[in-house]
């Protein structure tokens, strides 16, 4: 079983997203859709700077096999990206919640924090995917 | 359920990563594709790869029959020694790529076909067969494992006895010997040295474990494909089908246009020959980051291209690519990735060869 903290919240296409106290939201991707990709070689990030709407095509992880998409899970501006990323995208692979996050948006709609799933939400989604 | 070849609970037990491979149950890797590739280029992996079709041509026509059949000429090589070649359809097109070993000049040849390919090849060459005198038997009850590096050879001659354990640390590379039940090559899919074993299916298991204790990683599909790219070898399905020529798939050394033999695609390829306007197939090496991957658009000077099979080279740390591209096409172009366009380098595959840095500007 992939390991799913508790505080955190999920979109269905696999990203987690952790609240800031400073109104913006770190994203990344789960433990699970790490596993599923296996080695990752590239992450393409956004721009700082940028305006993102929910389900925007973000950003692109690469493993050595595959490319996947990353999909905004909130909308509004992207404040930061995690540039270590840059030369160590292996770092999403050893630590997906932690130093493997991948950017943070400056929320512009908060309901849509509300409507993601929690972590138990998500469980069950994998659980039904297996 | 796919089907399983004899390993099938081997791979699960060690970790395998179960998917579907052209109707087959194969493990993609075991935990890191990226550890298995480096086993192999520096120490020893071995593959399952008792998925892939065995096929006996055996009788008394059985050479004429293949010299018909195959692009490649089976005279090319004596008893006892492999030659790769392609099966084409009359336009020339590649029906498959295909490893012939040679048992007996006139009568006594096994051919290793793809796994995806099978029952079109079996067909194909029940077909052809027509009026030769000779018989076309499968071997599903052999099973094969590829084991590569440069440290392949020492680990499994270890484990064996006798001609076998000779055999697998002498034999010179594209041959073959017959050891009792078994057949043992110096052939692969990897750029490295190292042996693939032919053996009764239920035999598999006990060498499998053996290997394993002594030292030889167990490699998933995917580390053999990032290890062929980096070799540079095809891909069937790929980087050719049967709309593509050998020509057009950097396979030109497999076609033996000897004097009189009448093969099957021979008339168009001359015809493509000697026009000399047919797209190449070429290598492509990535300037910067990103990944290089199949269908991306290949802008040139000479027209689009397009990439047959990218991946990211574990060993040179840098993407790269087979593409098809327009002849004349060579030194720096640009590939569409997304919504950029990126500069990349044509060169010479081989990317990499024995462990090393192989490929050649253009």
């Amino acid at each position: 079983m992939s390991e799913i903290p508790g505080e955190l919240r999920y979109a269905s296409s696999h990203e987690w997203v952790r609240l800031e106290d400073d109104g913006t939201a770190v994203v990344g991707i789960s433990q699970h859709a790490q596993d599923a990709l296996g080695d990752l070689v590239f992450v393409e990030l956004p721009e700082q700077g940028e305006t993102v709407e929910v389900s925007d095509e973000v950003a692109v992880v690469e493993s050595v096999k595959a490319a996947s998409d990353v999909y905004a899970p909130l909308s509004g501006e992207i404040v930061a990206i995690n540039e270590s990323l840059e030369d160590s995208p292996e770092l999403v692979n050893q630590d997906p919640y932690g130093d493997g996050w991948l950017f943070r948006v400056r929320l512009a709609n908060k309901a849509e924090w509300g409507e993601l799933l929690t972590a138990d939400q998500y469980s069950e989604q994998l659980e039904n995917e297996e | 359920m796919g089907n399983r070849t004899p390993l099938y609970d081997n791979h699960v037990r060690a970790g395998g990563r179960m998917v579907d491979f052209g109707g087959w149950d194969m493990p993609v890797h075991y935990g890191s594709q990226v550890e298995e590739h480096h086993a192999v280029r520096g120490d020893a992996g071995m593959f399952d790869v008792s998925h892939m079709t065995l096929v006996d041509i055996q009788g008394p026509q059985a050479r004429e029959f293949l010299r018909r059949l195959l692009a490649n000429d089976v005279d090319r090589v004596r008893e006892g020694r492999a030659i790769y070649t392609a099966m084409l359809n009359e336009q020339g097109g590649i029906l498959d790529d295909l490893i012939v070993y040679k048992r007996g000049a006139e009568d006594d040849y096994r051919m290793v076909v793809n796994c995806a390919t099978r029952e079109k090849d079996l067909a194909w060459m029940k077909e052809q067969a027509g009026n030769f005198d000779v018989a076309i038997t499968e071997r599903p009850e052999l099973a094969m494992l590829s084991v590569q590096g440069p440290k392949a050879r020492e680990r499994l001659a270890g484990l064996l006895e006798g001609e076998r354990a000779r055999q697998v640390r002498e034999m010179k590379p594209f041959r073959f010997a017959m050891e009792g039940d078994w057949m043992i090559a110096t052939t692969g899919y990897t750029g490295e040295d190292g042996v693939e074993v032919v053996l009764p299916g239920e035999q598999a298991p006990q060498l499998w474990e053996k290997m394993a204790s002594a030292g030889i990683v167990p490699c998933g599909l995917g580390a053999r494909d990032t290890l062929r790219l980096e070799a540079g070898l095809n891909l069937y399905g790929s980087d050719m089908d049967e709309n593509i020529t050998p020509l057009e798939a950097n396979m030109g050394w497999t076609v033996a246009f000897t004097e009189g033999r009448d093969f099957i695609g021979r008339e168009s390829l001359e015809r493509q020959r000697e026009s000399g306007d047919h797209a190449r197939l070429v290598g492509l090496i990535l300037e910067g980051r990103g990944v290089l991957r199949s269908h991306q658009t290949v802008l040139t000077e000479q027209g689009d291209g397009e990439v047959t099979s990218g991946t990211f080279s574990p060993t040179l740390g840098e993407s790269i690519a087979l593409a098809r591209v327009p002849a004349g096409a060579s030194g720096a172009v640009e590939v569409q990735i997304r919504k950029r366009q990126l500069p990349v380098r044509i060169v010479v595959p081989p990317f990499v060869r024995n462990g090393d840095k192989a490929f050649q500007e253009t």
